[in-house]
């Protein structure tokens, strides 16, 4: 039962955090919390507990492949909350940092979730922990993106719900006698009737899809993580869009072998390539760099759409991307998260030279962003190259090409934000800012550490991980 | 018993038409309250064998939906010191008729898809799928968060209705985890209304531009 102390510790720690009354030293919640879960999560990948078939939480091959990577993510975000909320001092973080806590334990419920309806309890209450966190800048731009997130997201999870229902319906029509765990509706197979599988479907990646953020669902996104704090959007992009991976990931395997597989891969490929051409125009026309983050979060959540499409070596390949993804984004946010307090702004006509205010943020985040443009060594190189052998290998070459267009795109747009702020003539108010903002081990640490794990997991990818990853692919392809 | 289910159902689809209609809050609150209890009593109608957990979750649902939700938007209406919905994207008339049209097009849907037995005769699919659609009308077409509000309102209203079809198949604690969920969501929407209230000292979300490309 170690595994229910993933769920179980984030939430007592938000709790205690919630009651505590000291404001200046409630954020050291955060690492204790981020270590205790880290280490349990990398315990229970190197000795995975066994599951019971019908268990409605349990760490299956599919957890044990993504929730380590969140676990890792989370770590770095709260070493980097204390020295972030200790700038923050003139606000109460109580809401905060208990949100911050609960969003993680209910992230882990979300990914060990082997029912459909707790699935989907999971995903919603991590939506609505993750509100407060977006508002913590109290300013007008950050209520209006609060009630962007809040309005799409609600609507988009309502609508998996009544997915879920289609595919409860779907059961319950074909025979089933009202066992909704997804290894139950998997072994149910072909009896499950076929067009309350295909709306389930349809339903089910319109709802997940606005939490991942595929387009055209994606219009909270930008907004969300241009205004939310850089924990957050790190958080956000790394973790909260592999929930609702995880939950696509999980009814896909049911769509398939219901025997709708091929309806549910060219849905996943379509929108995918379209997430990835969305997102490249925008990036060439977006001028602020934190929104630029959200469009590239758009265009990687493409990519694992499009790994997922593939199957088999293309869903192992979207497993190695959904680490490489939450470890760059990570550094991303949190070095983008120094610029932005040092710069006093946030696009590319207010901010320039940033490279001589803050030589170790922006060099991070230039090299962050050779690391999200998939540049070697860093580990999206390796886990981009391996999808896109992969739709060659599977005949979809044409799709390879468009994706192969949309990165440079993507590419061109990122460097030319990036490259803007980084180097050039710093602004004055930005000379002035820089010295109330000191580059402080507490806020270079965190980023440089998640940036060092992408380049590791690209060098030199440990055997442990293959071997989950391999393990997941399995479960989701075979019913039991 | 299905007949009296039909007859709820039947009202439950005439208050989607009045809310599609009503350009004045309270009315439209009034109307999202009480298709909210409407739906309430369905569970007592449906299964009277199952005593105990329909009668909870009736009146569970009859309290939130009914009571405490609609309460909570009308204190944020009053503190917005607003009545009407005047400049709607989609007006009154048209989204009476595309509501019309929607209802109609939920009927031939529901024709289209397979039932159970016990099923075929109830307006259930297709009262679930032209609620669903109202709501989305009125996310869409509205312009005052409250609206808007009543418009995911009358979308949750939808999926419940769907919901039914799987009563008593589905665990209470999934039901009960649902219903939370769902109130815990519209209870976080009501504070964040009453934020951007006092940030924008206005609750036209057409005023929320500053973010954009």
């Amino acid at each position: 039962m170690n595994e229910l102390w993933l769920v179980l510790t984030p939430l007592i720690a938000a709790a205690a955090a919630a009651a505590w009354p000291r404001n200046a030293t409630r954020p050291w919640f955060l690492p204790a919390t981020g270590l205790v879960h880290a280490g349990l999560a990398l315990a229970l990948l190197w000795r995975p507990p066994p599951t019971p078939l019908h268990a409605w939480l349990g760490w299956d091959a599919l957890a044990r492949a993504m929730l380590p990577a969140v676990s890792l993510l989370f770590l770095g975000c709260a070493a980097y909350g204390v020295p972030y909320l200790r700038l923050r001092a003139e606000r109460s973080n109580r809401v905060f940092v208990a949100g911050f806590l609960a969003a993680l334990g209910l992230i882990s419920a979300a990914h060990m979730a082997r029912h459909l309806g707790l699935l989907w309890i999971a995903t919603e209450a991590v939506t609505l922990a993750c509100v407060p966190l977006l508002h913590f800048n109290d300013t007008p731009r950050a209520y209006e993106a609060t009630w962007k997130y809040l309005l799409v997201g609600s609507t988009g999870i309502a609508l998996s719900l009544l997915g879920s229902f289609c595919l409860g319906y779907a059961s319950r029509h074909g025979g089933g006698t009202g066992n909704l765990t997804f290894a139950a509706l998997m072994a149910q197979g072909a009896g499950l009737s076929r067009p309350w599988v295909l709306m389930a479907w349809v339903l089910l990646l319109v709802g997940y899809g606005t939490k991942m953020g595929l387009a055209p669902m994606h219009t909270w996104k930008p907004d969300a993580y241009g205004e939310a704090p850089g924990i957050v959007g790190a958080m956000l992009a790394g973790g909260v869009t592999t929930v609702a991976f995880t939950a696509v990931l999980r009814v896909r395997a049911v769509v398939e072998a219901a025997g709708a597989g091929r309806v549910a891969s060219l849905t996943l490929l379509a929108m995918g390539l379209f997430s990835m051409l969305i997102a490249a125009l925008f990036l060439l026309s977006t001028r602020d760099f934190k929104r630029m983050l959200a469009y590239s979060s758009v265009e990687h959540m493409g990519i694992l759409s499009l790994g997922a499409a593939l199957g088999g070596a293309g869903v192992w390949a979207a497993f190695f991307h959904v680490w490489n993804n939450s470890m760059t984004k990570g550094a991303l946010f949190l070095s983008a998260g120094n610029l932005r307090r040092a710069a006093g702004g946030r696009t590319m006509d207010e901010v320039s030279g940033m490279a001589c205010v803050t030589p170790r943020s922006a060099a991070l985040f230039v090299a962050g962003l050779f690391a999200v443009t998939a540049c070697p060594p860093f580990g999206p190189f390796f886990s981009e190259l391996l999808v896109l052998r992969t739709a060659f290998a599977t005949g979809r070459g044409w799709a390879a090409a468009i994706w192969l267009g949309c990165l440079l795109l993507a590419f061109c747009g990122l460097t030319r934000v990036v490259f803007s702020i980084a180097y050039g003539r710093p602004r004055r108010a930005a000379r002035q800012l820089g010295r109330q903002f000191p580059e402080t081990l507490g806020v270079i640490a965190p980023p440089l550490g998640l940036l060092l794990l992408a380049l590791w997991l690209g060098v030199a990818t440990p055997q442990i991980l293959l071997d989950a990853w391999t393990a997941a692919v399995a479960q989701l392809a075979s019913p039991p | 018993m299905t007949d009296h289910l039909n007859l709820l159902i039947g009202l439950a689809m005439g208050l989607n038409l009045v809310a599609l209609g009503s350009s004045r809050l309270p009315s439209l609150i009034r109307v999202a309250a009480f298709q909210g209890v409407v739906l309430g009593l369905m569970p007592l109608v449906m299964e009277p064998e199952l005593g105990v957990l329909a009668g909870l979750i009736a009146s569970a649902t009859v309290l939130m939906k009914g009571l405490v939700i609609p309460g909570l938007l009308r204190r944020a209406m009053r503190a917005a010191r607003i009545e009407r919905d005047l400049a709607p994207l989609i007006g009154f008339l048209p989204s009476l008729l595309l509501g019309a049209a929607g209802m109609m097009g939920a009927v031939a849907l529901a024709r289209q898809l397979p039932l159970l037995p016990e099923h075929r005769n109830s307006l259930l699919v297709p009262g679930a799928a032209a609620t669903v659609f109202t709501g989305l009308l009125l996310l869409v077409g509205r312009t005052k968060a409250i609206s808007q509000v009543c418009g995911y309102l009358i979308l949750e209203n939808g999926i419940y209705l769907f919901g039914l079809l799987l009563l008593g198949s589905t665990p209470l604690l999934v039901e009960g985890g649902i219903l939370l969920d769902l109130t815990v969501a519209v209870f976080v929407t009501g504070i964040i209304v009453d934020r951007i209230q006092r940030a924008f000292d206005s609750l036209d979300t057409r005023k929320l531009t500053a973010l954009h490309e």
